[in-house]
């Protein structure tokens, strides 16, 4: 039963879609601010790194060794988060052109490579890697263990973030303050909230959340370093929150799509289905380009949902 | 919380600070760039020294330097073309892999007529693989305003796939029959190989003059006729340019054709000048489309900058090859280039902004709630 196609398919599309979810509800909570942060690659990236060399230098039990190395992956990818927001906020520069160099500066043949190469992570597999939980005991039960009950703690986690991010954003104070100072920020402003410490907030905790996306792929699902191992998800995650309408529920969703769609190529090779490889690693980006075509047209652009003052600097006495 | 900075919009832009930024930005990049190597245990200096020996200081590592520094020029020339417009075309990769593809395929199929001919067909042939390409993200951005950053940015991904393909995954015309256990390439033509132009024991790769060639009508396009005049007032003012009657889908097209064929140029020159075979593994690796945009940004879009701005970018890729080791890591490269777009960026903004110091309570108070 749980070896049944649509189970695995299922399964996997969980496993390999949680990367994505975090990466681009990092993205969504940025761009909820005003902030377009296209730098998601990189800072997911940084976070692997990191968390390979956490992996294997950090010392103590193997729990606080990879809790230690899931936070010091989310810390250095904040770091950038935060000199992106310095760029951004403060100085005001053009966001599209930042948040590129915040991924050409970081990504597959930049610092992350560097620093792999440096701290020499990527010579053996990662002696702690964040392993599949058997919750409960149900991990083997039809359909509902594998799809349910035998995930990494990560995919729990984003289950929880899923829930808290909807709370915050559409049911809290400080959720509609964000809201505001994405949509107005004049407005948000002159009701006394600080645009600029909402957007600082926002864009670190954002790199922070992608960061763990990283080191979902370095402890996880390689689990060892491989140079630029994100295969452009950064990217896919920052479309993610386009179709998603800026809505976390919605991004999940999509994740898991996409997810699947990434995994497909492996699902159905160790099942001895035949489909040309190419096409199937070219599924995920093709079917970006067309689901962004998509949205960017007819009935769905009306409802978009995109936060309106977004990759506007805000100056006060510009107005 | 009140910034410490203010921003005063400078009216007109002193002609001094476009020179000066952008070499004050190259100095600030080299700075955080020592600060990276010493956090990693690595003198910076001695690293400083090596990679300007090895890119710049002979002729034969000027002659190495301008090899690398071709493709760049070509997706440096196609970042700004776009740019331009408005239009962030940061699919350079892709496109100068689809013109790789073009270009090997004329100089593998017609690889023994005459040398002018296959010259000129790979030319034709790179430029048509990477207009292709940018097409497929300018179509969709003038007939359903699709967002052409994550389109070209796809399409990267589905380029490099393509070449997967071509070499690894099939038995297609661009792989070598005869590549046993790891496959790769067929050799384009011997009279298919562009022969470079030596000044004493400089060699000039032939890809780069047809740069140069390109920079300077690039320039000209932008500066001197109506299509640039059309670009720059749609850029600065789309409503003005639709009340001017002036068609907005027409110059996305031509603007993402252009600036994808020269990008594929870069790919061609990679072809003819440098490798002789699509090289599916080693293009992928050398991230041309993506320092192109580094290159464009530090020239400030200008043309004829881009040039100039290639040269030092390729004497840095250059240098990286030729020191790649331990104690140089992969990665070293890309980080510095990283960096300078960093600052080059953080630059824009002093000669946009003169940016002045205030006390906290000098500042007028606004009544906050």
């Amino acid at each position: 039963m749980n070896n049944n196609l649509f189970v695995v398919i299922a399964a996997s599309a969980i496993f390999y879609g949680t990367p994505i979810f975090f990466a681009a509800l990092g993205e969504l909570l940025t761009e909820r601010s005003g902030v377009l942060n296209l730098g998601v690659e990189g800072m997911m990236l940084i976070g692997a790194v990191t968390a390979s060399w956490g992996s294997q230098h950090v010392s103590g039990p193997s729990w606080f060794i990879v809790l230690a190395s899931i936070l010091l992956g989310a810390l250095a990818a904040s770091i950038l988060a935060a000199i992106y927001a310095f760029l951004a906020i403060t100085l005001k520069v053009n966001q599209t052109v930042a948040g590129l160099a915040l991924t050409i500066f970081a990504g597959g043949v930049g610092l992350s490579s560097y620093l792999a190469n440096t701290w020499k992570v990527a010579v053996r597999p990662t002696p702690h890697p964040i392993r599949k939980l058997n919750v409960l005991g149900l991990a083997a039960k039809p359909v509902v263990g594998p799809l349910l009950f035998n995930h990494t703690i990560l995919t729990y986690a984003s289950w929880v973030l899923a829930i808290v991010a909807t709370y915050y954003l559409f049911h809290t104070r400080t959720g509609l303050h964000l809201r505001a100072v994405g949509e107005s920020p004049q407005t948000a402003d002159a009701m006394g909230v600080s645009v600029t410490a909402f957007r600082y907030v926002h864009t670190i905790v954002g790199g922070a959340l992608a960061g763990v996306g990283g080191v979902v792929y370095s402890l996880a699902i390689v689990p060892t370093w491989v140079d630029g191992m994100t295969k452009g998800v950064g990217w896919i995650a920052i479309a993610l929150v386009i179709f998603g309408f800026w809505r976390p529920d919605l991004t999940l969703l999509g994740a898991y799509l996409f997810g699947g769609l990434s995994s497909l190529g492996l699902t159905l090779k160790a099942r001895n289905v035949h489909i040309n490889g190419s096409i199937l690693d070219a599924l995920p980006f093709v079917t970006t380009i067309v689901v962004l075509v998509v949205v960017s047209t007819g009935w769905a652009r009306k409802r978009l949902g995109a936060p309106a003052a977004l990759g506007v600097a805000y100056q006060r006495e510009e107005r | 919380m009140r910034s410490p900075l203010r921003f005063e919009r400078r009216l007109s832009q002193p002609r001094w600070l476009t020179v000066a930024v952008p070499l004050l930005s190259l100095l600030a990049a080299l700075i955080l760039g020592a600060i990276v190597l010493l956090a990693t245990g690595r003198n910076p200096f001695a690293t400083y020294h090596r990679i300007f020996e090895r890119g710049f200081a002979s002729q034969s590592a000027l002659s190495g330097t301008l090899k690398s520094a071709t493709p760049l020029a070509f997706t440096g020339l196609c970042a700004s073309v776009a740019f331009r417009m408005g239009l962030v075309n940061i699919g350079g990769e892709g496109q100068l892999f689809g013109g790789a593809i073009g270009a090997a395929w004329a100089g593998i199929a017609l690889g023994e007529q005459s040398p002018g001919v296959v010259f000129l067909a790979m030319l034709i042939g790179g430029a048509l693989g990477g207009a292709s390409f940018a097409l497929v993200a300018g179509i969709l951005r003038a007939k359903f305003a699709t967002n052409e950053i994550i389109t070209t940015l796809m399409l990267n991904y589905v380029a490099g796939i393509l070449l997967n393909h071509l070499i690894f995954n099939s038995t297609s015309y661009w792989r070598d029959p005869k590549s046993a256990g790891f496959p790769t390439g067929k050799a384009i033509g011997t009279s298919a190989r562009w022969s470079a132009v030596t000044i004493g024991q400089l060699a000039i790769p032939r890809g780069w003059i047809v740069a140069m060639i390109a920079g300077i009508l690039v320039w000209v396009l932008y500066r001197k006729t109506r299509f640039g005049f059309e670009v720059s007032v749609i850029s600065d003012s789309p409503a003005a340019a639709r009340y001017a009657g002036m068609s907005t889908t027409r110059k996305i097209l031509s603007v993402m054709a252009l600036s994808g064929a020269l990008a594929g140029l870069g790919g061609a020159s990679d072809i003819g000048d440098f490798r002789h075979v699509l090289d599916a593994k080693g293009l992928q690796l050398s991230g041309y489309g993506y320092t192109g945009i580094v290159v464009a940004a530090l020239a400030r879009l200008n043309p004829l900058a881009t040039l100039v701005v290639a040269v030092i970018m390729g004497g840095l890729t250059n240098a990286g090859f030729a020191l790649q080791g331990p104690d140089f890591p992969s990665g070293l490269v890309g980080t510095l280039q990283g960096l300078i777009l960093f600052t080059a960026v953080a630059g824009e903004v002093l000669t946009r902004y003169r940016i002045r110091l205030t006390h906290r309570h000098s500042t007028p108070t606004v009544a906050a709630r």
